[in-house]
């Protein structure tokens, strides 16, 4: 519920990556605002009337910004719904979700982006922003309304993991998209090359019989994508990056100044091909988790910067898709509760600073999304994540919150947890 | 018009704006000025071209342009015999070089040639001994209808010279933009080009023109406000997502026209596309719409041409 009377988060770590600031502190809150921060909050400067707790030193972060998730509603309410979306970001720390558009219906009409806003703000208790269809239908045809979209307030434009086979589609959406001063996020992965492939090509796939897709098909969309972001002067940037050879197209063009910029998920700085052992389904998502050479360029790319955002890529499955042969699962984990303490790994295991890698969860992809999020600053609402840096704890996918329980991480130890996430100085989520 | 000089136009054909003069131009207007009066009374006939043969060689779709030159050569006396794509030998297989030598052994004295491949013309003229007027070639230029506009344009305004011309929508294929922005340039009006990034060549610039993805900044303080016609097929999801998202976008309503000059006039080559590319209440207010008026200085401005195109065969 909302205070109304001030109130101070005391005795933390706070962390801003925005602004490079790691500092112990306060932050108080005022109608739901960030009303000041930084080390001279203390109990002794507490305006009076304010109510306050200890922190215990944990750390405070702008909430995190989940640049690339699967919310299901409307029309696939069995898997997940914006409430239970929800709590499971809540969980994870994330207080704003960008929800994309693979819903029944797409979202590729204006009106469908009022409805799915208008269900968020009545049943989610973190932000949702939306991303509306690149093509009508998702189907690589037809351009969306732009126009339309954009109008009612959509954040970017993509089709989801529907990559865009079509060239000449792409280059006039990325022309069009100029007008708008939107991005585009595409699926990377050339979809001939991909179409039947259930793994990556490589070791694994030959012994397991698994139909594959070379990893290859990631840096040619890339690479054709790039000459069209050169001629179109768009705003273009690839959702979940999984291999080398893609990760060093993305460094050239960012090196020609183009406006490119790259995402992961968890899953492919965390986990690599052998993951899928005895044909485990929950570990099929698109693209495929890569060789262990793949999943290292990415941990470095992501230390390098050449990874802008790590997003959840949260994306719920029923139990019935994935209880079937490993080839006839359909692809896809969930993410938004696990995004932090997986990505902590990389601070754990000394590869990425802890600034560094909070900006891929908060002011990177906020800036990407052109919204007014994910750091800390006075005036501004007061979304902010409290996490124990150090707890460890095994992860168990009956007790996550999403409606659909497949997580690719199900047993895995972890370090680090949310303790506590506020949207709007409210709290949505406290363990 | 006696007073006129005609011999000062020296081009045997008219096939595209860009090799025309200033004082080429505006001979041209002055000629069919004169034309506009006779039209308007009640004996339109002349005689001047009496035993001339013109033929209307049609390889695209057209009413309007076909029967504008129709009646220009009617009215100057010339015997017009039109030729469509429908009845012509070209469904047959036969290749517009052979037809050019078929025709030319009919001793045409103008042949006016409409073809939806740039360039067609000119390869015509290369072909025959007489006048060749292009009346459109695929997204090339189509000379007559900028002749016109600019005819339209001078009656209302006065001038030319310094005024600020909108050119809106479908840049890209449009033939009637690119002999407009040649013409305009010449005649030293500012050129300003209106529409999504994905109807104008993006090097439209360097065709002499400012360039403006919103109606709003592109038509602020505009005299002269110019629609083109967007073809259907181009509407839906190719190079533009639907109707409505068009003419949300860049359909020509009151509400877009406010930032115009108070006085800015609005035209459009025909035909329109209602509810697409503009507005009825716009199209159909005379006031503001000179799109009638371009109909009409249509005949006059191609009795022009043919006048000056004819005058050596003539002498």
């Amino acid at each position: 519920m909302t205070r109304t009377h001030p109130h101070a988060l005391l005795n933390a770590r706070l962390l801003d990556p925005a602004t490079d600031l790691d500092v112990r502190g306060g932050l108080l809150i005022r109608d739901g605002l960030v009303a000041d921060f930084g080390p001279h909050i203390t109990a002794d400067t507490l305006p009076d009337g304010a109510s306050f707790e200890d922190c215990n030193g944990f750390c405070l972060s702008p909430g995190l910004v989940d640049a690339h998730a699967y919310l299901c509603e409307p029309g696939k309410e069995h898997r997940e719904t914006m409430a239970t979306a929800g709590l499971a970001a809540a969980a994870g720390g994330v207080t704003t979700i960008n929800a994309f558009p693979a819903t029944e219906p797409v979202i590729d009409e204006a009106a469908l982006v009022e409805l799915v806003a208008r269900r968020a703000r009545e049943t989610c208790p973190v932000n949702v922003v939306v991303t509306g269809a690149l093509s009508k239908g998702l189907l690589g045809e037809e351009m969306a309304e732009f126009g339309l979209l954009a109008e009612a307030g959509v954040v970017a434009f993509s089709d989801g993991q529907m990559a865009v086979g079509n060239i000449n589609l792409m280059r006039r959406a990325l022309s069009y998209s100029t007008m708008f001063g939107l991005p585009v996020i595409v699926h990377a992965e050339e979809p001939s090359l991909a179409r039947g492939g259930v793994m990556t090509a490589g070791r694994t796939a030959t012994f397991m019989g698994l139909k594959s897709i070379p990893s290859c098909a990631e840096a040619i969309l890339v690479e054709r994508d790039i000459r069209l972001v050169a001629m179109t002067g768009a705003t273009w940037h690839a959702a979940h990056l999984s291999t080398a050879d893609a990760l060093n197209s993305i460094r050239r063009a960012k090196d020609e100044q183009l406006k490119v910029t790259a995402g992961t998920a968890p899953h492919y700085h965390a986990l690599n091909d052998l993951e899928v052992g005895e044909y485990r389904t929950f570990a099929r998502v698109s693209p495929p988790l890569r060789e262990e050479e793949d999943r290292m360029a990415v941990v470095e790319a992501i230390k390098d910067g050449t990874i802008d955002v790590i997003s959840s890529q949260h994306l719920p499955q029923s139990a019935d898709s994935k209880r079937v042969p490993f080839a006839q699962a359909k692809p896809g984990v969930i993410g938004l509760e696990t995004m932090l303490p997986v990505s902590l790994r990389l601070y754990h295991n000394g590869d990425v600073g802890l600034l560094d890698l909070l900006r891929t969860m908060t002011i990177a992809p906020a800036r990407l999304l052109g919204i007014d999020a994910g750091r800390l600053e006075k005036g501004k609402p007061a979304d902010l994540c409290l996490f124990d840096l150090e707890k460890p704890w095994q992860v168990d996918g009956t007790q996550l919150q999403s409606k659909s329980k497949n997580t690719a991480f199900d047993g895995h130890l972890l370090q680090g947890r949310v303790v506590k996430t506020l949207v709007g100085g409210r709290t949505v989520f406290e363990r | 018009m006696t007073q006129l000089d005609k011999s000062r136009f020296a081009h045997r054909d008219l096939l595209d704006i860009a090799r025309l003069s200033a004082q080429d131009i505006t001979l041209l207007l002055d000629v069919a000025e004169g034309y506009v009066n006779k039209s308007r009374g009640r004996d339109k006939k002349l005689s001047l071209l009496h035993g001339f043969t013109q033929i209307n060689l049609f390889f695209e779709n057209s009413t309007r342009t076909r029967t504008s030159f129709e009646a220009a050569g009617l009215r100057l006396g010339a015997d017009v015999i039109n030729m469509s794509v429908s009845s012509s030998s070209v469904k047959k297989g036969e290749t517009l070089i052979d037809t050019a030598m078929t025709l030319n052994a009919m001793h045409p004295d103008v042949l006016v040639i409409r073809h939806s491949d740039s360039g067609a013309p000119h390869l015509l003229a290369q072909k025959v001994d007489c006048a060749v007027i292009n009346a459109g070639d695929g997204s090339h230029e189509h000379p007559t209808q900028a002749l016109l506009d600019a005819l339209t344009i001078r009656n209302r305004k006065g001038r030319l010279e310094g005024l600020t011309v909108a050119i809106c929508g479908d840049i890209l294929h449009s033939r009637v933009a690119r002999s407009n922005i040649a013409l305009l340039n010449i005649m030293g009006a500012r050129v300003r080009l209106v529409g999504p990034t994905t109807l104008l060549p993006s090097n439209a610039r360097k065709l002499g023109a400012e360039v403006y993805h919103s109606m709003k900044e592109g038509l602020k303080d505009a005299d002269i406000v110019m629609m083109l016609r967007l073809q259907t097929e181009r509407m839906q999801g190719a190079f533009v997502p639907s109707i409505r998202e068009y003419f949300n976008l860049f359909g020509l309503d009151k509400e877009k026209l406010k930032v115009a000059k108070p006085d800015a006039l609005i035209m459009h080559p025909g035909p329109m596309n209602r509810g697409v590319e503009i507005d009825s209440e716009i199209a159909d207010d005379l006031n503001i719409s000179a799109i009638s008026e371009q109909v009409e200085m249509g005949v006059a401005v191609r009795m022009a041409c043919l006048d000056l195109l004819t005058q050596g065969a003539r002498s």
